[in-house]
């Protein structure tokens, strides 16, 4: 591959320079144009654009509350506690990172210690409405349990909108089913990035 | 005068109103729709199916919206300016053969509330008051916006009576009467003897030239949105912005069926086959306002007085001479 289709950094670069005639000066300059402009028939051009649209029929509308976009692996919205694999226990392991952490003061939780001595989560909630969705939380902790999910509907009727950790649960069934979606986070690669990807313009 | 030709005419006026009133509201369904399809969208989908009720929705919004008098305005004329435009656009109905006479339960129907022998004259000075409307609503607003919309849309309108007017002349020499039953009649033997194709450059002059009477897409400049918001309309709300739409919407309805009957042979010879050609010319020119908003962009308000006066003018002189010759020789 030569050098100069290397440097070649526009996907397709076939611009071209539009003939633009002078501006007519004289009346009867004016008038050719004018003549011209009338019997190119470029109005039936745009009317045909759109009739064939039309006919075509390829609606792009994304009828929202049925359909959705997909939405992108390293998108933060409602976070969502992620249970274990072997076990199908819960992950977190109530270290309080998150709730250290939170910048916005939004996560409050609390914990005891179990027959077992084990550290046991007793209470946990987010208040959505504080909540800036910065994902330190979903950062900090240790055994990827509070992660971010993909919902991110979360109109309310008051600003102050908590979620509690049963919330936040990946329902048992959906968990047996084995469908619980691990957070693939932050770098995660965006599906169809190696098609958009440009190669490097180095020859060496 | 007798009683069964009053009561006629009553049944005539109502079934005109009511028709046309409903047409008005599935004409902005049919444009939000065809519109939404040429632009890759669905339009209205989720009341009803394929979003037909959204005409009776949007209708209840329109009537029980508060009717908001603006402090500032000239009210008895802000009041009074979209009944003008409706009104106006529903009596110029009245000279307007919708169908060709049929005869039910013995009694012969003549479906045009009055045949007057100045029929086209008639409609045409009654759409021209029509420009009352805009114009006495935007001088009443209170609002500069308003107030240019106004002056723009005096301007247009009565730039374009002008060419509508003129152009007009040579089918009228033609035909030789002002009665569009008559004008029909001319044209009734097929497809040949359409006024068309014997003045093809008044046809073209007069589709133009309704445009700008409607105000519509390509001479939009009266209710122009992209740049003075909604013109005349700025101010108001509820039924009274209703009326605006209701009477333009009729505006097009009715210069359609002049245009079909005109120059496009109206419903031919009479018979049922004939009547439905009217509906479907006047519906394809009906789907031609909506389809040149799809497709063409804006004139600017000096382009169209430059199209006016200086291009559609001159030709529709030139050609009201040349038929004169023709006709003379």
């Amino acid at each position: 591959m030569s050098r100069e289709q290397l440097n070649d950094r526009n996907v397709q670069q076939n611009y071209f320079q539009v003939d633009i005639a002078d501006y007519p000066t004289t009346g009867w300059g004016k008038f050719k144009r004018v003549v011209a402009r009338t019997f190119r028939g470029e109005l039936f051009v745009g009317l045909w654009v759109v009739l064939r649209e039309m006919i075509k029929f390829d609606i792009h509308t994304v009828r929202y509350p049925e359909e959705k976009m997909p939405i992108g692996p390293r998108y933060r919205a409602i976070h969502e506690m992620l249970r274990l694999w072997e076990s199908d226990t819960e992950r977190c392991i109530g270290c309080g990172l998150c709730e250290k952490i939170c910048v916005a003061s939004c996560i409050r939780m609390d914990t005891r210690i179990d027959e077992e001595s084990r550290k046991e989560v007793t209470e946990y909630s987010i208040n959505l409405g504080r909540c800036i969705f910065c994902g330190y939380c979903a950062e900090v902790c240790p055994e990827l349990a509070i992660v971010h999910g993909p919902r991110y509907e979360n109109a309310s009727e008051q600003r102050a909108h908590f979620v509690t950790f049963e919330d936040m649960l990946t329902p048992i069934d959906v968990m047996k089913a084995g469908s619980q979606k691990e957070f693939e986070g932050f770098g995660a690669v965006i599906p169809g990035s190696d098609e958009s990807v440009k190669k490097t313009p180095l020859a060496y | 005068m007798d009683t069964a030709f009053f009561i006629e005419t009553i049944v005539k006026i109502v079934v005109i109103l009511t028709v046309f009133s409903a047409l008005a509201g599935f004409g902005t369904y049919f444009e939000r729709k065809i519109l939404a399809f040429m632009q890759r969208r669905l339009g209205p989908t989720y009341v009803g199916p394929y979003g037909l009720l959204q005409i009776a929705a949007d209708g209840i919004k329109l009537f029980t919206k508060e009717d908001i008098i603006p402090a500032g305005v000239v009210g008895p004329i802000f009041k009074i300016a979209p009944v003008i435009t409706a009104a106006t656009a529903f009596m110029a109905a009245a000279a307007i053969p919708f169908m060709p006479e049929f005869t039910i339960f013995g009694y012969t129907v003549h479906p045009i509330v009055a045949d007057i022998n100045i029929g086209i004259l008639y409609i045409l000075g009654i759409m021209a008051v029509g420009l009352y409307g805009p114009l006495l609503g935007g001088m009443s607003s209170n609002n500069k916006y308003s107030l240019i919309s106004a002056a723009r849309g005096a301007s247009v309108f009565i730039s374009y009576e002008v060419v509508t007017g003129l152009s007009i002349l040579a089918p009228i020499m033609m035909v030789g009467s002002l009665s569009l039953i008559d004008f029909n009649n001319y044209q009734s033997g097929g497809i040949g003897s359409w006024m068309v194709w014997s003045q093809p450059v008044a046809f073209i002059l007069f589709w133009i030239a309704a445009f700008a009477e409607t105000g519509r897409t390509p001479f939009h400049l009266i209710a122009n949105d992209h740049e003075i918001i909604d013109g005349f309309g700025t101010e108001y709300s509820g039924m009274r912005w209703g009326l605006f739409f209701i009477g333009e919407y009729a505006n097009m309805f009715f210069i359609s069926f002049v245009m079909a009957i005109i120059f496009l042979g109206g419903f031919g010879d009479g018979s049922a086959l004939g009547a439905l050609a009217l509906l479907g010319k006047v519906a394809f020119l009906f789907f031609f306002f909506l389809w040149t908003r799809a497709a063409w962009p804006d004139v600017r308000p000096d382009q169209l007085m430059w199209l006016c006066w200086k291009v559609l003018m001159p030709i529709a002189v030139v050609n009201v001479v040349i038929t004169g010759i023709v006709l003379m020789f």
